[in-house]
């Protein structure tokens, strides 16, 4: 199996997903399949607002409120006209009603148009390849999550969990 | 390209990173050791990942062959 490290240890990967708005769900699972796509062992541990990545029914949206760095392109139209950056004030994008639906709605058209797997797929890659998916407790205690909120592979633990499992890791990342 | 018995295609037309390498893996389980997959792709990062797949795994990339619209690989499971 893989063992470039020169035993039949296959290597591990261990991340911390902290972010759940949609644009940052995706590097932890895309990571995370493509590392088990290797025959690496993967875990994720989701903390504060990463754990909501672990329910059954996935929410993740985006806003390009305080966000300068986000593109804002439409999803439809010729191509030049998809290559148009809209640049619009926070001030404007904060007070019209209903922007961060509409934004997260033109992200994922974006995204399926470019042949972008959703995060439900790329979940269900991570469990396909017995991706460890770890929920954090003190999070749960903290926003009021129930372990029956989360899909049955979660697993549940804390920062002393975490650690053991990436102190035999190759590779650690905090995303 | 040499020739070789293809005992299998995936096509992963469309389809942008990480999903070539996934549905790669997925394809290549149920195979025997000694078959050997064909996969088609358009994504430009699967050259370099195929590569990188192929190593981390240790399957044998028998070819790989960029051919202007689309990306041919020819994977030899070894395990």
């Amino acid at each position: 199996m893989a063992s470039e490290n020169g035993n039949n240890k296959p290597r591990r990967l261990a991340l911390i997903s902290t972010k759940g708005t949609l644009d940052w769900a995706y590097p932890p699972f895309i990571l995370a399949s493509a590392a088990a796509s290797m025959d690496w062992e993967v875990g994720i541990f989701f903390t504060f607002y990463g754990l909501p990545l672990l329910k059954k029914e996935l929410e993740a949206s985006v806003t390009p409120v305080g966000n300068p760095a986000m593109p804002m392109k439409m999803p439809f139209g010729s191509e030049n006209f998809q290559k148009i950056n809209w640049p619009i004030p926070n001030l404007l994008m904060a007070n019209i009603p209903g922007f961060e639906s509409v934004a997260t709605g033109l992200m994922k058209k974006m995204f399926k148009n470019k042949g972008v797997a959703t995060i439900e797929e790329l979940r269900e890659a991570c469990i396909d390849m017995d991706v460890q998916l770890i929920g954090c407790q003190m999070t749960m205690d903290v926003f009021g999550f129930e372990k029956e909120d989360f899909i049955e592979e979660a697993e549940i633990g804390g920062a002393a969990s975490f650690l053991s499992y990436a102190a035999d890791a190759d590779i650690s990342l905090f995303i | 390209m040499a020739e070789f018995k293809i005992d299998k295609t995936l096509d992963c037309t469309g389809m942008l990173c990480p999903m070539p390498v996934v549905k790669t893996k997925k394809a290549m389980k149920p195979m025997e050791v000694g078959q050997i997959l064909e996969m088609i792709s358009t994504d430009a990062g699967s050259m370099p990942d195929m590569h990188a797949w192929a190593k981390q795994t240790q399957h044998e990339l028998l070819d790989a062959k960029d051919e202007g619209d689309k990306f041919r690989f020819l994977i030899k499971k070894t395990h």
